[in-house]
Protein backbone atom coordinates (compact mmCIF):
# COMPACT_ATOMS: atom_id res chain seq x y z
CA UNK A 1 0.00 0.00 0.00
CA UNK A 2 1.78 3.41 -1.18
CA UNK A 3 1.65 6.20 1.17
CA UNK A 4 -1.14 7.93 -0.95
CA UNK A 5 -3.50 5.23 -0.33
CA UNK A 6 -2.84 5.11 3.08
CA UNK A 7 -4.08 8.98 3.70
CA UNK A 8 -6.91 8.12 1.27
CA UNK A 9 -7.99 5.57 3.44
CA UNK A 10 -6.96 7.26 7.03
CA UNK A 11 -9.85 9.70 5.81
CA UNK A 12 -12.50 7.19 4.65
CA UNK A 13 -11.78 5.36 7.83
CA UNK A 14 -12.48 8.76 10.23
CA UNK A 15 -15.40 9.14 8.13
CA UNK A 16 -16.77 5.64 9.09
CA UNK A 17 -15.57 5.89 12.57
CA UNK A 18 -17.22 9.15 13.30
CA UNK A 19 -20.81 7.43 12.09
CA UNK A 20 -20.29 4.08 13.67
CA UNK A 21 -19.35 6.37 17.12
CA UNK A 22 -22.27 8.42 16.34
CA UNK A 23 -24.57 5.72 16.14
CA UNK A 24 -23.65 3.24 19.04
CA UNK A 25 -23.97 6.42 20.99
CA UNK A 26 -27.50 6.92 20.20
CA UNK A 27 -28.58 3.32 20.15
CA UNK A 28 -26.86 3.60 23.77
CA UNK A 29 -29.21 6.42 24.79
CA UNK A 30 -32.22 4.59 22.70
CA UNK A 31 -31.63 1.83 25.21
CA UNK A 32 -31.61 3.97 27.95
CA UNK A 33 -35.09 5.03 27.06
CA UNK A 34 -36.34 1.83 26.52
CA UNK A 35 -35.31 0.76 30.11
CA UNK A 36 -37.09 4.72 31.44
CA UNK A 37 -40.23 3.54 29.10
CA UNK A 38 -40.49 -0.24 30.50
CA UNK A 39 -39.60 1.04 34.29
CA UNK A 40 -42.51 3.63 33.93
CA UNK A 41 -44.99 1.13 32.93
CA UNK A 42 -43.80 -1.09 35.18
CA UNK A 43 -44.93 1.68 37.98
CA UNK A 44 -48.10 2.52 36.22
CA UNK A 45 -49.25 -1.38 36.27
CA UNK A 46 -48.44 -1.78 39.54
CA UNK A 47 -50.79 1.62 40.59
CA UNK A 48 -53.31 -0.17 38.89
CA UNK A 49 -53.14 -3.15 40.65
CA UNK A 50 -52.77 -1.61 43.77
CA UNK A 51 -56.41 0.75 42.95
CA UNK A 52 -54.48 4.04 42.42
CA UNK A 53 -54.93 6.34 39.57
CA UNK A 54 -52.12 6.42 36.83
CA UNK A 55 -51.89 10.31 36.98
CA UNK A 56 -52.51 12.33 39.84
CA UNK A 57 -55.17 14.40 39.53
CA UNK A 58 -55.91 18.14 41.15
CA UNK A 59 -58.03 18.09 43.98
CA UNK A 60 -61.44 19.96 42.64
CA UNK A 61 -61.92 23.10 43.01
CA UNK A 62 -64.82 24.25 45.67
CA UNK A 63 -67.13 26.54 44.10
CA UNK A 64 -70.62 28.43 45.40
CA UNK A 65 -73.62 27.05 43.94
CA UNK A 66 -76.79 28.81 44.18
CA UNK B 1 -37.17 7.09 9.53
CA UNK B 2 -36.30 3.57 8.22
CA UNK B 3 -37.04 4.56 4.55
CA UNK B 4 -34.46 7.78 5.07
CA UNK B 5 -31.82 5.17 6.70
CA UNK B 6 -32.45 3.44 4.08
CA UNK B 7 -32.33 6.22 1.33
CA UNK B 8 -28.62 7.35 3.45
CA UNK B 9 -27.54 3.92 2.97
CA UNK B 10 -28.17 3.47 -0.74
CA UNK B 11 -26.48 6.89 -1.31
CA UNK B 12 -23.48 6.38 0.60
CA UNK B 13 -22.72 3.08 -1.18
CA UNK B 14 -23.46 4.55 -4.78
CA UNK B 15 -21.21 8.09 -3.78
CA UNK B 16 -18.55 5.12 -2.80
CA UNK B 17 -18.46 2.61 -5.79
CA UNK B 18 -18.59 6.00 -7.70
CA UNK B 19 -15.56 7.57 -6.12
CA UNK B 20 -13.44 4.35 -6.31
CA UNK B 21 -14.66 2.86 -9.78
CA UNK B 22 -16.40 5.71 -12.00
CA UNK B 23 -14.63 9.14 -11.41
CA UNK B 24 -11.30 9.63 -12.92
CA UNK B 25 -7.80 10.10 -11.05
CA UNK B 26 -6.86 13.33 -12.12
CA UNK B 27 -3.54 15.56 -11.87
CA UNK B 28 -4.01 15.67 -7.93
CA UNK B 29 -3.44 12.20 -7.84
CA UNK B 30 -5.20 9.60 -5.71
CA UNK B 31 -5.43 11.71 -2.98
CA UNK B 32 -8.19 13.58 -4.64
CA UNK B 33 -10.68 11.19 -3.81
CA UNK B 34 -10.74 12.79 -0.43
CA UNK B 35 -11.99 15.63 -1.89
CA UNK B 36 -15.13 13.51 -2.19
CA UNK B 37 -16.16 13.28 0.85
CA UNK B 38 -14.08 16.54 1.93
CA UNK B 39 -16.41 18.91 0.25
CA UNK B 40 -19.59 17.54 1.02
CA UNK B 41 -18.92 17.06 4.44
CA UNK B 42 -18.04 20.69 5.04
CA UNK B 43 -20.96 21.78 2.42
CA UNK B 44 -23.17 19.88 4.89
CA UNK B 45 -22.03 21.33 7.85
CA UNK B 46 -22.48 25.26 6.71
CA UNK B 47 -26.27 23.92 5.90
CA UNK B 48 -26.31 22.05 9.24
CA UNK B 49 -25.59 25.70 10.88
CA UNK B 50 -27.42 27.55 8.72
CA UNK B 51 -30.40 25.53 9.31
CA UNK B 52 -29.61 25.69 13.27
CA UNK B 53 -29.70 29.43 12.64
CA UNK B 54 -32.77 29.62 10.82
CA UNK B 55 -34.76 27.46 13.76
CA UNK B 56 -33.08 29.62 16.22
CA UNK B 57 -34.79 32.68 14.23
CA UNK B 58 -38.23 31.15 14.08
CA UNK B 59 -37.75 30.92 17.71
CA UNK B 60 -36.91 34.96 18.39
CA UNK B 61 -39.72 35.56 15.78
CA UNK B 62 -42.40 33.58 16.04
CA UNK B 63 -41.43 31.79 19.05
CA UNK B 64 -42.35 27.99 17.70
CA UNK B 65 -42.20 25.82 20.70
CA UNK B 66 -39.99 23.37 18.46
CA UNK B 67 -37.69 25.68 16.90
CA UNK B 68 -34.85 26.07 20.02
CA UNK B 69 -34.32 21.71 20.38
CA UNK B 70 -34.38 21.76 16.75
CA UNK B 71 -31.40 24.30 16.26
CA UNK B 72 -29.40 22.42 19.26
CA UNK B 73 -29.46 19.02 17.42
CA UNK B 74 -28.93 20.97 14.27
CA UNK B 75 -26.29 22.79 15.54
CA UNK B 76 -24.86 19.41 16.80
CA UNK B 77 -24.83 17.67 13.63
CA UNK B 78 -23.01 20.93 11.86
CA UNK B 79 -20.32 20.46 15.15
CA UNK B 80 -20.05 16.53 14.55
CA UNK B 81 -19.66 17.06 10.45
CA UNK B 82 -17.35 20.35 11.13
CA UNK B 83 -15.00 17.90 13.48
CA UNK B 84 -15.02 15.29 10.25
CA UNK B 85 -14.17 18.39 7.81
CA UNK B 86 -11.03 19.41 10.04
CA UNK B 87 -9.84 15.82 10.32
CA UNK B 88 -10.61 15.11 6.46
CA UNK B 89 -9.06 18.11 5.14
CA UNK B 90 -5.77 17.35 7.50
CA UNK B 91 -5.57 14.48 6.32
CA UNK B 92 -5.40 15.33 3.00
CA UNK B 93 -3.54 18.31 3.17
CA UNK B 94 -0.85 16.63 5.04
CA UNK B 95 -0.28 14.70 1.81
CA UNK B 96 -0.50 17.41 -0.49
CA UNK B 97 1.17 19.98 1.44
CA UNK B 98 3.21 18.23 3.89
CA UNK B 99 1.92 19.71 7.31
CA UNK B 100 -1.57 18.98 8.71
CA UNK B 101 -2.40 22.58 9.11
CA UNK B 102 -1.19 25.65 7.49
CA UNK B 103 -2.89 28.92 9.75
CA UNK B 104 -1.94 31.05 6.43
CA UNK B 105 -4.54 29.96 4.58
CA UNK B 106 -7.59 32.15 5.26
CA UNK B 107 -10.53 29.48 4.90
CA UNK B 108 -8.64 26.82 6.87
CA UNK B 109 -8.39 29.60 10.05
CA UNK B 110 -12.12 31.00 9.28
CA UNK B 111 -13.50 27.41 8.99
CA UNK B 112 -11.87 26.87 12.47
CA UNK B 113 -13.13 30.03 14.31
CA UNK B 114 -16.67 28.91 12.59
CA UNK B 115 -16.33 25.38 14.16
CA UNK B 116 -14.89 26.75 17.50
CA UNK B 117 -17.45 29.09 17.73
CA UNK B 118 -20.61 26.60 17.65
CA UNK B 119 -18.50 24.03 20.39
CA UNK B 120 -18.62 27.17 22.47
CA UNK B 121 -22.47 27.10 21.87
CA UNK B 122 -23.06 23.66 23.63
CA UNK B 123 -20.86 25.74 26.97
CA UNK B 124 -23.39 28.45 26.53
CA UNK B 125 -26.30 26.18 26.36
CA UNK B 126 -25.58 24.12 29.16
CA UNK B 127 -23.99 26.72 31.43
CA UNK B 128 -27.87 27.86 32.01
CA UNK B 129 -30.96 26.31 33.52
CA UNK B 130 -33.21 25.27 30.84
CA UNK B 131 -36.18 27.23 30.09
CA UNK B 132 -36.68 30.26 27.87
CA UNK B 133 -34.15 32.37 29.36
CA UNK B 134 -31.36 29.92 27.64
CA UNK B 135 -33.61 29.34 24.55
CA UNK B 136 -33.35 32.95 23.72
CA UNK B 137 -29.80 33.45 24.29
CA UNK B 138 -28.88 30.41 22.71
CA UNK B 139 -31.12 31.74 19.51
CA UNK B 140 -29.39 34.94 19.58
CA UNK B 141 -26.10 33.20 19.69
CA UNK B 142 -26.91 30.74 16.60
CA UNK B 143 -27.77 34.25 14.96
CA UNK B 144 -24.38 35.92 15.46
CA UNK B 145 -23.04 32.67 14.20
CA UNK B 146 -24.46 32.55 10.88
CA UNK B 147 -22.58 35.45 9.64
CA UNK B 148 -19.75 33.73 9.71
CA UNK B 149 -20.51 31.20 7.09
CA UNK B 150 -20.77 33.63 4.06
CA UNK B 151 -17.22 34.71 5.17
CA UNK B 152 -16.14 31.47 5.81
CA UNK B 153 -17.10 30.25 1.96
CA UNK B 154 -16.03 33.54 0.00
CA UNK B 155 -13.02 33.78 1.96
CA UNK B 156 -11.01 32.02 -0.48
CA UNK B 157 -12.53 33.55 -3.08
CA UNK B 158 -11.63 37.10 -2.28
CA UNK B 159 -8.03 36.17 -0.60
CA UNK B 160 -5.12 37.85 -2.82
CA UNK B 161 -3.51 34.47 -2.09
CA UNK B 162 -4.11 31.31 -0.96
CA UNK B 163 -3.00 27.66 -1.02
CA UNK B 164 -6.37 25.89 -0.47
CA UNK B 165 -7.68 24.69 -3.83
CA UNK B 166 -10.75 26.43 -5.66
CA UNK B 167 -13.16 23.95 -7.38
CA UNK B 168 -15.77 26.09 -7.66
CA UNK B 169 -15.63 29.39 -9.27
CA UNK B 170 -17.67 31.86 -11.01
CA UNK B 171 -17.54 30.17 -14.15
CA UNK B 172 -18.67 26.81 -12.90
CA UNK B 173 -17.34 23.48 -11.20
CA UNK B 174 -13.54 23.08 -12.38
CA UNK B 175 -14.27 19.75 -13.40
CA UNK B 176 -14.57 16.86 -15.52
CA UNK B 177 -18.92 15.98 -15.65
CA UNK B 178 -18.03 12.54 -14.14
CA UNK B 179 -16.53 13.96 -11.25
CA UNK B 180 -18.97 16.90 -10.78
CA UNK B 181 -21.46 13.65 -11.03
CA UNK B 182 -19.49 11.77 -8.17
CA UNK B 183 -19.20 14.76 -6.30
CA UNK B 184 -23.00 15.78 -6.80
CA UNK B 185 -24.39 12.23 -5.46
CA UNK B 186 -21.76 12.40 -2.49
CA UNK B 187 -23.03 15.70 -1.61
CA UNK B 188 -26.88 14.17 -1.60
CA UNK B 189 -25.30 11.29 0.52
CA UNK B 190 -23.59 13.22 3.31
CA UNK B 191 -26.96 15.52 3.62
CA UNK B 192 -29.04 12.88 3.65
CA UNK B 193 -26.80 11.74 6.10
CA UNK B 194 -26.93 14.38 8.04
CA UNK B 195 -31.00 14.54 7.99
CA UNK B 196 -31.14 11.24 9.03
CA UNK B 197 -28.58 11.89 11.90
CA UNK B 198 -30.80 14.99 12.56
CA UNK B 199 -34.33 13.50 12.86
CA UNK B 200 -32.75 10.26 14.68
CA UNK B 201 -31.21 12.54 17.36
CA UNK B 202 -34.58 14.73 17.69
CA UNK B 203 -36.57 11.76 18.11
CA UNK B 204 -34.34 10.60 21.08
CA UNK B 205 -34.75 13.99 22.57
CA UNK B 206 -38.70 14.49 22.07
CA UNK B 207 -38.75 10.84 23.61
CA UNK B 208 -36.96 11.58 26.64
CA UNK B 209 -38.24 15.19 27.25
CA UNK B 210 -41.54 12.95 27.11
CA UNK B 211 -40.57 10.45 29.37
CA UNK B 212 -39.27 12.75 32.20
CA UNK B 213 -42.47 14.52 32.12
CA UNK B 214 -44.34 11.66 32.52
CA UNK B 215 -42.10 10.58 35.51
CA UNK B 216 -43.08 13.93 36.99
CA UNK B 217 -46.54 13.34 36.82
CA UNK B 218 -46.21 10.01 37.94
CA UNK B 219 -44.08 10.71 41.24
Amino acid sequence: MSTEEKYVAAAYLVVLLVVLVYVMIMAAKLSRLGRDVAELTALVRERRRAGEEPVSKPAPKQVKVG
Amino acid sequence: MTALAGLTAVLLGSAVALIFFYAPVDEDGLNQKIFYFHVPIALTAYVCFGWGALKAFLHLWKRVPTADLESYVAIHQGVIFGAMTLVTGSIWARFRWGHWWVWGDEQLVLFLVLFLFYCAYFMLRFSVDPGPQRANLCAVYALFGVVLIPISFLAIRLASSYIHPTVFTSSGPQMATSQFATFCVAWAAMISLAYFFYRFELAGKRLAADLKELRELLA
